[in-house]
């Protein structure tokens, strides 16, 4: 089992859960479970190509996918995958 | 000014000793510092430790840039400001506070909104940038105009409990430039997934753990002491209390700098994002004036658009439309007199009110600032809070 952080601005699709424990090979099959339990997430990590869209980032362990295998980078049972999605507050 | 000529009076020597006297920083780093022009833009909730850090640490021109004025909703994170600025503008406030605090450094402010007419002007007379502003558009503007003029953009950001800090287009000693937004992020969220602090909200601590990062982060960049966050993404939640650092790379198929450049001058970046760098401000009203309008026979209609059971809980004789209906019930809500909008603290009122507004012309609509906990507590302390 992978484990997956979810952002802030995620968990309201969550029910405010921070930490998933999901089953897995690759981090697309972790997605896809995560989107199976969480339906509502979906929208958000997965676009109409199929893909991760470009404003969010996942990181296994400490490496953006984008320089490893992309959607298919394997994942193993004591992997962090980190979903990091691009906020813009500061200001107000 | 190189920094090999920076001189230091008696008072500032003795004010910078504690930096001074360490091994690895010393009187070099200090001139540095002094040397240094540092562009802060957004004198908020990331702003305000980060500039008076860099005040406080000395850097000698500092320029702030921000269009807004200070309100009592910013003292709950913006400890730049006291009770006293509320009212200023925020770079006049900021500029009293700084130089209070350092009477030996260049304090300039430009009170205006950073735009893609005015961004390389700005920026163009500083060695870098510090991006403390909150919105999507702005974020991919500086990082836009800070590749194209080769400054560093020392980056943070946060929402609710989660921060996040990088230094963009950083060239290491070897001349190789580091990643920046772009190379992070292509695209910005379809609007309305990230809301901003002002709907989201924002843990006030939180602007100051991350805005502290940032200004050690121009502090390094600037005297080179230490590693710079360059190729690195810091990820924190104050929630959990994870912590991360990323690595990052830059993109070949970056517009900006990737291997075939299609960006080569400052674009629009609402119409880039889907959304407005500025957000409209709504009309508001207080309790105590919706209360004059009770008792003096003004006309107007009042809407409540929280959930029926909130409802039944308290209510002060509005009508019941909830916001996800609200588009559905246009017809209801009156054109011509006032309209008063109000939820439980004023939030989801709010978003009635640019709902209506963006999507009808409605220019009659006047929210309820705190909501109905705000008229409870000044107009009718005997209604039941919730």
């Amino acid at each position: 089992m992978a484990t997956v952080f979810i952002p802030t601005p995620l968990r309201k699709f969550t029910n405010h859960t921070s930490k998933v424990e999901v089953p897995g090979g690759t981090v697309m099959e972790v997605i896809q479970t995560l989107t199976s339990t969480y339906p509502p997430l979906q929208r958000h990590l997965i676009n109409a190509d199929g893909k991760v869209p470009s404003f969010i980032n996942i990181f296994v362990d400490d490496d953006d996918i984008r320089n490893l295998q992309q959607e298919q980078t394997p994942v193993k049972s004591n992997t962090i995958v980190s979903i990091v999605p691009a906020i813009a507050g500061g200001l107000k | 000014m190189e920094h090999y000529t920076v001189t230091f009076s008696k008072e500032e020597l003795a004010r910078y000793n504690r930096h001074i006297i360490i091994p690895e920083f010393g009187l070099e780093a200090q001139q540095k510092l002094k040397a240094a022009k540092v562009l802060v833009v957004g004198s908020g909730g990331l702003g305000s430790p980060l500039l008076l850090y860099l005040a406080a640490a000395g850097v000698g021109n500092i320029g702030i840039v921000d269009f807004d004025i200070v309100d009592d909703s910013n003292l709950q994170r913006q400890v730049l400001f006291g009770v006293e600025s509320v009212g200023l503008a925020k770079v006049e406030g900021a500029k009293r506070r700084l130089q209070s605090l350092n009477p030996h450094i260049n304090i300039t402010v430009y009170n205006t909104q950073i735009t893609s007419n005015n961004a390389f002007e700005l920026i163009s007379g500083y060695d870098l940038v510090a991006d403390g502003t909150d919105n999507f558009p702005t974020r991919y503007l500086i990082n836009d105009a800070c590749v194209l003029l080769g400054k560093v953009n020392v980056y943070a950001s946060i929402f609710q409990f989660e921060g996040q800090v990088s230094v963009f287009n950083y060239k290491n000693p070897n001349g190789e430039v580091g990643p920046n937004y772009r190379d992070l992020y292509a695209s910005p969220p379809p609007p309305g997934l990230v809301p901003s602090c002002a709907e989201g909200g924002v843990l006030g601590v939180l602007p100051g753990i991350i805005g502290s990062l940032q200004a050690l982060e121009v502090i390094k960049v600037i005297t080179g002491v230490g590693e710079v966050l360059s190729g690195r993404f810091y990820s924190f939640d104050a929630l959990t209390f994870e912590s991360r650092t990323f690595k990052i790379r830059r993109n070949p198929s970056n517009p900006l700098n990737g291997d075939n450049p299609t960006i080569t001058a400052l674009i629009d970046y609402e119409q880039f994002c889907g959304m407005k760098a500025v957000e409209r401000k709504i009309k508001e009203i207080d309790a105590l004036e919706l209360h004059k309008w009770e008792t003096s026979g003004v006309d107007y209609q009042i809407i409540d658009v929280r959930e029926p059971h909130e409802y039944e809980i308290v209510n002060i004789g509005a009508e019941l439309i909830p916001l996800a209906s609200v588009v559905d019930n246009v017809a209801k809500i009156d054109r011509k007199k006032k309209v008063v909008v109000q939820c439980k603290t004023g939030n989801r009122s709010g978003k009635a009110i640019r709902e209506l507004e963006d999507k009808f012309g409605f220019e009659n609509l006047y929210n309820l600032k705190g909501g109905i906990l705000a008229y409870i507590r000044d107009v009718e302390p005997g209604l039941t809070g919730y």
